[in-house]
């Protein structure tokens, strides 16, 4: 008897917040909501808005994310202004592309996630433990990704027991790739994987780092529609996260509008059409 | 078949109320302060790792006195009372108030339905954007609640602490100042003149978090070498 009450006790023990939501209040998981969809919803996809490129690479000290700022609906611009790359703690941080509705309920949840468990247990998680437990959350959402509601996250973090910045990538089914050097998710990562392949190199500077992303970004939106690039009429440059043994940084929209510019200056000096 | 001795009410309330003073009597004491710079919360406390002060939400901290399992279970339900409301609501909902709420119901149940109450009394502290905004709510072991100006002084010498901490407060205090006043408060009933700061924990809620530190969690915990580096200003 006294055994089991000890073992129930253990059991109702969790420093997760999601499992806390799954328990108490399931129908505030982000995706509870639509898994009671019929299967044949499939045939005709939801119009919503989806979030796409995002670019990451480590550099000497830390790991950067990049977003660019454009949401598409089918063929319309959704939004202009939307940002795809949140800090998801002081030593982390999280892109998304995808559905973006649930993307950024995913995210919110996330950061939830992880701040729950520092409070209840008084420590962080472990960077792979981070890791894990998004692969978890994307999981969740896999019935909603057979319908068409996909959400593919990327995630970097500075990992200080090891001191060097490493970078997560996911598939639907919540599988968890670790990358070397860089990775890109989204419609336009094609275009800025090549990008990255030929302007990355080992031991770039942050500074650098920063203008690498920036022309991965300014590729993609050169080659993809659901891409956007720098936008110097509305003052709109691209979102970037530095994560280093300092912590999680947004790096400032100074910085980024000079960075724009030196690189659509000198594709404008060279002439060229593609 | 044995026959149930009577005991009324007010006797049975009486009793249990004086079995939980007694076991928060044994413990060490608390003082939370509001000051110039937001909240200092610091607890006696020999153990390094074993909290008696904890961050709730943003801008709210918690500070215990009394038997650890049981505020411990309390502090965790406060993390998850504050993280579900502000998930499902927005962060700015989450409040002191409602936090406060919560505990003096469970507290009052507890202390009426169950067979033993809870031996613990708490403080939660909120920090506002001057200290005329500051709230701190102090609550007892039968849930009663109180709402209290300047400090909360906690455990098992409070009254002795608290005169002494009243005799120094004063609202234009900066960290360094509280947190010396509230060390000196909790040496008053003893035959020492100082505690180490390894006998002390240390946390404060930080006024302005959001520019000094960017980050809108404004609990902030104080390592020993913090502690002493604070204490030395002064002289």
């Amino acid at each position: 008897m006294q055994e089991t009450s000890a073992n129930q006790v253990a059991a109702n023990a969790t420093s997760s917040f999601t499992e806390h939501l799954q328990r108490s209040r399931p129908e505030l998981l982000p995706y509870s909501v639509l898994q009671g969809l019929p299967s044949g919803t499939a045939a005709v996809p939801l119009q919503t808005p989806h979030a796409t490129t995002i670019v990451a690479m480590t550099y000497a000290g830390g790991v950067l994310m990049a977003g660019d700022r454009r949401a598409t609906m089918g063929n319309v611009i959704a939004s202009r202004h939307i940002e795809k790359v949140f800090p998801a703690d002081q030593y982390s941080v999280l892109g998304i592309a995808g559905t973006a509705g649930i993307a950024l309920d995913i995210t919110r949840l996330f950061q939830v996630e992880l701040e729950h468990y520092e409070k209840i247990e008084g420590t962080q998680l472990s960077l792979d433990g981070k890791a894990n437990r998004l692969g978890a959350m994307i999981r969740g959402n896999l019935p909603m990704a057979m319908q068409g509601l996909a959400v593919v996250p990327l995630f970097a973090g500075f990992d200080r027991p090891a001191g060097v910045g490493r970078l997560f990538s996911y598939d639907v089914t919540g599988g968890r790739y670790e990358e070397q050097e860089h990775h890109t998710v989204g419609s336009g990562s094609m275009f800025a994987r090549g990008a990255l392949k030929k302007l990355w190199r080992p031991g770039l500077s942050e500074a650098d780092a920063v203008k690498v992303a920036v022309e991965a970004l300014y590729d993609a939106a050169d080659d993809d529609s659901a891409t956007g690039g720098p936008d110097p009429v509305r003052q709109l440059w691209p979102v970037v996260y530095v994560v280093s043994r300092t912590g999680a940084v947004r790096v400032p929209e100074r910085e980024l509008a000079a960075a724009a510019g030196t690189i659509i200056d000198s594709r404008a000096v060279a002439q060229r059409e593609a | 078949m044995t026959q149930q001795f009577y005991v009324s009410p007010e006797q049975l309330m009486k009793d249990r109320a004086d079995f939980a003073r007694k076991g928060i009597a044994r413990g060490r004491s608390v003082v939370v302060i509001s000051c110039r710079d937001g909240i200092a919360l610091v607890a006696e406390n020999p153990s390094p790792s074993l909290h008696k002060i904890g961050e709730i939400y943003d801008k709210i901290a918690f500070a215990a006195v009394g038997k650890y399992n049981e505020f411990e279970s309390l502090r965790q339900a406060g993390v998850r009372y504050a993280d579900v409301r502000g998930y499902s609501y927005d962060r700015e909902d989450v409040t002191a108030r409602g936090l406060a709420s919560v505990y003096a119901q469970s507290l009052g149940a507890v202390f009426t339905a169950e067979q033993k109450p809870f031996e613990v009394e708490l403080a939660v502290a909120e920090v506002g954007s001057s200290p005329e905004t500051d709230h701190l709510y102090r609550l007892t072991f039968d849930g009663s609640i109180a709402d209290e100006q300047g400090f909360i002084v906690m455990g098992g010498q409070a009254d002795k602490v608290s005169e002494a901490v009243a005799a120094g407060w004063r609202g234009e205090l900066d960290f360094a100042g509280a947190i010396r006043l509230a060390l000196a408060g909790l040496v008053a009933d003893k035959e020492a003149d100082a505690l180490p700061a390894s006998a002390v924990e240390v946390a404060v809620l930080d006024r302005g978090s959001e520019s000094t530190r960017g980050t809108r969690r404004a609990f902030r915990r104080l390592d020993d070498a913090d502690v002493v580096t604070l204490l030395a200003e002064e002289n």
